[in-house]
């Protein structure tokens, strides 16, 4: 067994030295199709950064009575935490933080800061903002639950409303965005990997003789198969090489521009915090679509 | 050792290749299969190695009905027959050396006993300087050679050699008809299929002759009539 499987690799690893040829053209072609894979992890990776960005500036607000305590409005926060694991973030803001934020805010504004005064007293009202996951219904559920559950007489109002056409707008958005690049990465993959296919196809196409006569002379399928299934590994792991170095360098040196389109997403911080995800992807496809390619193609041979 | 009972093979309807072909071969018989291009006589000796199935009728390979031998089965059938083409069916991305070793390695023997008897072969066949080169580094002669070496190399009980003369001159020709003699005299059946009239005269061998997909003549001391 032992032996077998050292003869398949020394034949592999033979054929693979004195074919350069087509073992380049299958590395190069597999090399673009990772390249591509990568790009997209890329891209979906600035995609989520993008729809979080945007989805975290969306919110709603529950305004309480002047009222309300402090513990109450905390118990309330509980209950909405435990309301639906969608929910990302919910923010006490206090009468006197509200009013501090405002004074911050309009520090220039004379008008509202004479106003303000004239008033006297505080008269900003003690709130929770809450994020969830962009979804509208979502952000109904909650305000509805709010305005009708035990605690809504504590609550003076819900900005859902207002909110409502902008919150259902950007999710629509966003969704659309995610979908789209779903659709988009899945036909690229496809025809990437038709064209990686079709090449092994054309390497394997020239030792179809080769693999007729291994079978006249009573070769066993796997002995014959064998070293093409190596040589799928041989060629992934080096188009693995190649894309990981490229990939590096590429977001190395593209971090900067992509900050400035992208301000508060570095690609290469990216790249290195989901590292083993790009090498699984990166490895798992090239080694997986060039030893299923050549599986295939081998097996129709086998067959003749 | 062989034996054909009844056999007919059609590829395409209307197509028939063999019809209703019945004989016997036995252990040590020199063999020899006449007929024109496109009688049959690949076919037959495809159906002989399980290369094809009969669309009716069976092939005995010994006990064994190929049309019911399992995969495995049919592979260690292939191993005992050493086959030898007109096109000399070489491995072209293996040296000399390596051609030969291939058919040990499919054996399974060990490294030991290939690397004792594949420069043995070799030498006896001539091919001893060229072991490093690749098919394509030699004459038609020195291919048929090495394909000769390699149907040897595994001490076959049957040789298979299909138009083996096919591509060689005269004195190429008459040298591997000699060695296939040789192999027949040590005992080793062999099955010759030509369509080579001087040699099957010479040879004095049964011959069994197909036209049409048919055998027309089969006889102990035969010679070539079509």
């Amino acid at each position: 067994m032992l032996t077998n499987f050292k003869r398949i690799l020394n034949f592999a690893v033979n054929d693979f030295d004195r074919n350069k040829g087509v073992s380049l053209a299958a590395i190069f072609v597999l090399t673009i199709t990772i390249l591509l894979v990568t790009g997209l992890l890329f891209f979906q990776g600035m995609m989520n950064y993008l729809t979080i960005q945007i989805q975290d500036k969306i919110d709603i607000t529950a305004y309480f009575i002047d009222g309300a305590t402090e513990s109450e409005i905390l118990e309330v926060k509980n209950e909405i935490l435990k309301m639906s694991p969608n929910i990302k973030k919910v923010e006490y803001v206090s009468k006197d933080q509200a009013l501090a934020f405002f004074n911050e805010k309009h520090k220039d504004d004379t008008v509202l800061t004479r106003a303000l005064q004239e008033v006297g007293d505080n008269p900003f009202l003690p709130s929770l903002n809450i994020i969830t996951n962009g979804d509208p219904v979502q952000y109904a559920s909650i305000s509805n639950i709010l305005q009708n559950s035990d605690f809504s007489k504590l609550i003076d109002k819900v900005d859902f409303s207002q909110k409502k056409d902008t919150i259902e707008k950007v999710y629509s958005i966003t969704r659309n965005v995610n979908m789209f690049g779903l659709i988009l990465g899945i036909i690229l993959i496809i025809i990437a990997m038709s064209v990686v296919f079709s090449t092994i196809k054309l390497v394997i196409e020239n030792s179809k003789d080769e693999i007729s006569t291994m079978k006249t002379v009573g070769a066993s399928d796997w002995f014959i198969r064998g070293p093409f299934l190596i040589q799928g590994v041989i060629y992934g792991i080096i188009s693995f090489l190649i894309c990981i170095l490229l990939s590096l360098i590429f977001a190395y040196f593209l971090s900067s521009k992509i900050q400035v389109m992208l301000p508060g997403f570095n690609i290469f911080r990216y790249f290195l915090t989901n590292w083993w995800i790009f090498v699984l992807i990166q490895l798992g496809f090239g080694i997986g679509v060039g030893v299923i390619s050549a599986f295939i193609v081998v097996k129709r041979y086998l067959e003749i | 050792m062989i034996k054909f009972n009844n056999v007919t093979k059609i590829f395409q309807a209307k197509d028939v290749v063999l019809e209703d072909i019945s004989f016997q071969i036995e252990k040590g018989e020199f063999v020899c299969i006449v007929g024109k291009s496109g009688a049959g006589k690949t076919t037959l000796v495809r159906l002989i190695l399980g290369l094809e199935i009969p669309t009716s009728g069976e092939v005995y390979f010994g006990d064994l009905n190929l049309n019911e031998a399992n995969p495995i089965k049919i592979q260690e059938i292939r191993r005992k027959i050493g086959c030898i083409h007109q096109d000399y069916k070489l491995l072209p991305k293996k040296t000399v050396y390596e051609n030969v070793a291939y058919i040990m390695q499919v054996e399974g023997k060990n490294n030991e006993e290939i690397a004792k008897e594949v420069p043995k072969v070799l030498d006896i066949i001539g091919l001893k300087d060229k072991t490093n080169n690749f098919p394509d580094q030699l004459s038609g002669g020195e291919k048929q050679r090495l394909a000769i070496a390699r149907a040897l190399v595994n001490h076959p009980d049957i040789i298979i050699a299909d138009e083996p003369t096919g591509n060689l001159d005269p004195y190429n020709s008459y040298e591997v008809i000699s060695l296939l003699q040789k192999i027949n005299q040590a005992g080793r059946t062999v099955i010759l299929s030509t369509h080579d009239r001087e040699i099957i005269n010479k040879l004095g061998k049964r011959v069994i002759t197909i036209e049409s997909g048919k055998i027309i003549r089969d006889e102990k001391a035969g010679r070539f009539i079509i």
